[in-house]
């Protein structure tokens, strides 16, 4: 790919530039200074939706506003679908990627948290070829993933929702569209009524999107009755690594957690099968 | 790199083309090179919506865009917008309501109040305040704005609908 090259020859201080709506930002306030922006908007391979057997393969370039309407993501990747109105304000999501929103990984942002949720593989391309990241070992710490530099992450690639699975999304934010305070989405599947596998990605709450693995032991296996529930309520802080923020101290954003795992697990539990 | 790259679009129905520096923002080549001025700058990061025009039918933030990355595209500036009078009801009613008061804020207002009015439906208060999360205004407290485009969306409602009524009935 012509931009992998050019980023080769940049002498590595360049930055890929997708949708512009966190890069250029951190242009504005010197965050950063590259040499070269390298633009990846009209790369073909990095485009479209597309049902391939049972994944469902999303191109880093898909804007946000494309993700809010789109029917295969609905159907097949629903969690995008639902924390999509959730990204920004209207005129940032008809410019912003998904591919820019997981690449640059702000552990306050939805998509990656649902990446995280729905179990989502990420294509990565370099000069030698494309590999495949599972999304457990994608985010490795404050903006930072396995993408290295000068790779460019090509597609997000979803397993399909199938029959027997829920899933719930919310977040606290004080406006509409800001950066929420505490966010999760959650994806589970269902045998006889009793939870059989679940993925629950919180974010906001630390410096990566965090899975709630305690609070996911505590309910493979049972039925999603009150005590349940609140079992995993009660351990769901301790997965958690919320910052010190002036606003929203760590002992809040805890709170915060425990109550939306509580709405979301009991949304969960009222849907029918 | 090259210390200036040509850019052609068509700006309000005119096409323009014009060699600039690449790290040149669509809102400074608007402000400055074409004299546009209704486009205003407030933070240039996202946040205020002052800056915000319409790129290929889509509003953008014209500061979180590169000039040369808007070349080959058609832009709409509030200018624009108001010479074809598309925004001649909303002006009315900002007007009307005390919709602005300094005014700086108003050219993006009327952007996301126009694509939000452009798409179908009657939206609700809380629609119109969602679609203006995005602009900030540090005058009028935002009442009178949403005020302002729920009246106008309501007029267009009833303008369309009149005569499928006359349809149904006839
Ligand atoms: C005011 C404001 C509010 C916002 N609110 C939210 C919010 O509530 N939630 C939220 O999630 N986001 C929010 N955002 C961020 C927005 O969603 C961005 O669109 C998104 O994070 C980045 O996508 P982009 O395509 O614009 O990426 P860019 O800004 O173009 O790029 C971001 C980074 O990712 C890299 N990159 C981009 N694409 C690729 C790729 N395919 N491969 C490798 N690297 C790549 C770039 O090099 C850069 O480092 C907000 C932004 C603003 C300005
Ligand atoms: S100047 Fe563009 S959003 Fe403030
Ligand atoms: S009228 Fe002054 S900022 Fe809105």
């Amino acid at each position: 790919m012509e931009a992998l090259d050019a980023f080769e020859s940049s002498g590595e201080d360049a930055s890929y530039i997708a949708g512009g709506q966190s890069l250029v930002p951190a242009l504005a306030l010197r965050l950063q200074a590259p040499q070269l922006l390298i633009d990846i908007a009209h790369i073909e391979t990095l485009r479209g939706v597309e049902l391939q057997g049972d994944w469902l393969r999303i191109g880093a370039l898909t804007r946000h506003c494309e993700v809010l309407a789109d029917p295969l993501i609905r159907t097949h990747a629903p969690l995008y679908s639902d924390a999509a109105p959730h990204v920004a304000h209207p005129a940032i999501r008809n410019k912003g990627t998904i591919g820019g929103s997981i690449s640059h990984a702000d552990p306050a942002s939805e998509f990656p948290a649902m990446t995280l949720a729905l179990g989502a593989e990420l294509e990565i391309a370099n000069r030698d070829g494309t590999r495949r990241v599972a999304a457990d070992d994608f985010f490795v710490d404050l903006f930072q993933t396995a993408i290295e530099p000068g790779e460019l992450l090509v597609a997000i690639h979803v397993p399909v929702v199938r029959p027997g699975h829920r899933w719930a999304f919310h977040e606290l934010a004080r406006r509409r569209g800001d950066f929420a305070l505490v966010g999760c989405g959650i994806l589970a599947e269902f045998v006889d009524d009793a939870v059989a596998q679940i993925r629950i990605a919180f974010f906001a709450v630390g410096s990566t999107p965090i899975r709630a693995q305690q609070a996911e032991d505590i309910l493979i296996g049972k039925r999603l009755d009150q005590a349940t529930i609140a079992a995993a309520q009660a351990v769901a802080g301790d997965d958690l690594d919320p910052s010190e923020d002036e606003h929203v101290p760590p002992a809040m954003k805890r709170h915060l957690a425990r109550v939306l795992l509580g709405r979301l697990l009991g949304q969960i539990a009222r849907q029918a099968p | 790199m090259s210390d200036v790259v040509n850019v052609t679009m068509k700006v309000n129905g005119t096409d323009v083309s014009h060699a600039i520096a690449p790290r040149n923002t669509l809102a400074d080549f608007l402000r400055q090179t074409l004299e546009l001025t209704g486009t205003h700058t407030g933070c240039e990061m996202g946040v205020c919506g002052a800056c915000l025009v319409v790129l290929d039918g889509r509003v953008v933030h014209s500061c979180l865009t590169f000039a040369v990355q808007a070349s080959g595209s058609t832009i709409e500036t509030v200018e624009g917008l108001s010479e074809r009078a598309a925004i001649a009801d909303l002006q009315e009613a900002f007007h009307q309501r005390n919709a602005l008061q300094c005014g700086f804020c108003t050219p993006g207002m009327l952007m996301t109040a126009h694509s939000l009015l452009s798409q179908p439906g009657v939206p609700s208060r809380e629609d119109i305040r969602d679609a203006l999360s995005g602009n900030y205004c540090r005058c009028t407290g935002y009442e009178a704005i949403v005020d302002a485009i729920e009246m106008v969306a309501r007029k267009r409602h009833d303008g369309a609908a009149a005569p499928q009524n006359e349809e149904v009935g006839a």
